[in-house]
């Protein structure tokens, strides 16, 4: 079977974005911008089930702007066998992406797709939901373990109140949580074999998809600032300032 | 008038407490509100939401399929509902995060994900980048599809109500997923979501036997909720529903301890609208102490008996 992988390119987790001081958004410039976590930990368990024989190809997409190649050439260094980029510099949001990933879906015919539970970015976590719908697919959303026999999926999925396993037929959508792997490292030699995988432009107006934003952001502002903190030299002064100054015990 | 849709949290027996922060936020924006319960023997469920001051009607759809209350089904049944709704919201914790997004493509809308802040019937404040960035965000879609961060709204009165139970037919049960068990980490403290103090841990604990011996005695003091940041959890410490931060549970309690914990930016997204943060950690530089309100800096394993001991 094959296993379509879109991933996301995101400003790096270790940044600290700062929003621009006129109000507009975030400043991007100079900023590193890595792949989204999660799509790691999803191209690491397509990766993975190619490895035990299960996977028979392992196809990763990513929607946005030409420098979305970067991390389809890393994900095909940690072990995708081709990248598909559909390109565009509108601002993608997650019911156009997932309508793309849905037409590109038509033509690979996977039968698994692994998304990210959700972009550090936007904090959405609706893509994989979404395309689910619109295929009328299952899925199995924040998923800690993925096991994959005789046409059937079984994933365990972290809930509220601890985990869940539920059982589909393919195809199936599967969005990774933390706890699903941990992503290897890209070595050299396979960053260099990277360079040399297919990978095939698309316009969004090839798959017949309207991307039109449908939410405008009308300003980006700092979050409420918490007031300065105090250090305490000991247990009794801390208890103290609950007691008197707090007043929360 | 406009007529909103809040889809009830719950497990058959009783109706979660993210249920009446959804309905506070619909009551900021204003109209006619409704509450769906979808459910198996969940007549409880319905007869609590009808209690909850501000709600006109109760739709009750009560099925063997809605059990499990799996995304697919109770996605198609708020579909099948949703002629004549302006917005239809659930709350952004497990199970509103998995069905809704899927009712917003049905629809063919966009979903407006965790607001915190409601500025009029089509804008909203929502966290983006791990709480770094507010956006105000304005939809054009004719339905607005919502979930809302429950830290974001003061909880509706979950008594004074008095609305109508109307019975609705189900939605075909689709049979796409089969559950096979869940595992349900017992425990006889409070929710993260509906603690007032929580007590967390990090990976300064060094294991999981450290982590209960030396923080069990501290949450007792306040029947407070343990918590933990994702490292604890990575380690095996903790199971994964104890995760606070970014990806993890959004808390704001009166009181919030940090212990053992550097403070990074995806852990703070999810605990930095506290009351009072009090953090224990041997490092003067851990960022944990920029967002605390007092810092102690100890070794814990000394701090944290000590501080149960000073409690009395
Ligand atoms: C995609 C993604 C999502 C993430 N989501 C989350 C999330 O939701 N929640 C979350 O918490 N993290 C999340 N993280 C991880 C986050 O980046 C940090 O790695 C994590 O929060 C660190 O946990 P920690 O503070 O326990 O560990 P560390 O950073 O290792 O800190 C341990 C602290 O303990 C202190 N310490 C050690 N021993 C003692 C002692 N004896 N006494 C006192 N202090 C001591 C140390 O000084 C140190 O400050 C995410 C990361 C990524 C990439």
């Amino acid at each position: 079977m094959k296993i379509l992988v879109p991933i996301k390119r995101v400003v790096d987790y270790n940044v600290k974005v700062r929003v621009k001081a006129d109000g507009t958004g975030v400043d991007l410039a100079n900023v590193k911008m890595s792949m989204n976590p999660f799509d790691e930990i999803a191209i690491e368990e397509a990766v993975r089930l190619r490895e035990a024989g299960i996977a028979t190809e392992v196809i990763a997409v990513s929607c946005g702007l030409a420098a979305c190649q970067e991390t389809l050439r890393t994900a095909m260094a940690i072990g995708a066998d081709r990248a598909i980029l559909v390109e565009s510099d509108v601002d993608l949001q997650p019911l156009a992406v997932a309508k793309l990933i849905k037409a590109v879906a038509a033509k690979e015919q996977p039968q698994m797709v692994i998304f990210g539970k959700q972009a550090i970015d936007d904090d959405a976590n609706q893509t994989g939901q979404m395309f689910a719908a619109l295929t009328g697919w299952p899925q199995a959303t924040f998923a800690s373990k993925v096991v994959v026999a005789n046409g059937m999926a079984t994933v365990t999925r972290e809930i509220d109140g601890g985990a869940e396993t539920l059982e589909f037929k393919l195809p199936v959508v599967v969005t990774t949580d933390l706890r699903l792997n941990e992503p290897r490292y890209a070595t050299l030699p396979n960053i260099m074999k990277a360079k040399k995988k297919q990978l095939d432009t698309l316009k969004p107006a090839d798959l017949g998809v309207d991307v039109t934003p449908r939410l405008t952001t009308l300003k980006v502002m700092d979050p409420p600032k918490r007031g300065a903190g105090v250090k305490v030299a000991d247990v009794k002064e801390l208890v103290a300032k609950l007691k008197n100054e707090a007043k929360v015990i | 008038m406009t007529q909103l849709l809040v889809i009830a949290e719950h497990d058959n027996a009783s109706l979660k407490a993210a249920t009446l922060n959804t309905v506070a936020a619909a009551q900021k924006i204003g109209g006619e509100i409704h509450v769906l319960v979808a459910g198996s023997g969940c007549a409880s469920v319905a007869a609590a939401a009808a209690k909850i001051a501000g709600v006109a009607k109760i739709k009750l759809a009560d099925a063997a399929h809605y059990a499990d209350q799996t995304a697919e089904n109770v996605a198609a049944l708020v579909v099948s509902q949703a002629a004549g709704y302006s917005h239809i919201l659930a709350a952004a914790t497990g199970p509103g995060k998995n069905m809704l997004p899927r009712v917003a493509a049905l629809l063919d809308v966009a979903q407006i994900s965790e607001i915190t802040a409601v500025e009029s019937q089509d804008t909203f404040v929502r966290p983006t980048y791990a709480g770094n960035a507010m956006a105000t965000v304005k939809s054009a879609d004719a339905v607005k599809v919502i979930t809302v961060r429950t830290t974001g709204f003061d909880p509706a009165a979950g008594e004074g109500g008095s609305a109508a139970i109307e019975p609705i037919a189900a939605a075909a049960d689709l049979g796409l997923t089969k559950l096979i068990g869940r595992e349900i980490t017992k425990s006889a403290r409070p929710e993260l979501g509906a603690a007032k103090v929580i007590v967390s841990g990090g990976r300064g604990l060094g294991s999981g036997e450290k982590y209960h011996q030396v923080l069990e005695p501290l949450a007792d003091k306040f029947n407070a909720a343990l918590g933990a940041s994702r490292a604890a959890v990575d380690a095996g410490f903790v199971p994964n529903d104890y995760q606070v931060g970014q990806t993890g549970k959004i808390v704001a309690p009166q009181l919030y301890f940090a212990i053992g914990i550097s403070g990074a930016i995806q852990h703070l997204a999810g605990m930095k609208d506290s009351k009072v943060i009090v953090a224990i950690n041997k490092d003067e530089d851990a960022p944990i102490f920029q967002v605390a309100d007092y810092g102690l800096v100890a070794d814990l394993f000394q701090a944290v008996p000590e501080l149960v001991a000073e409690l009395g």
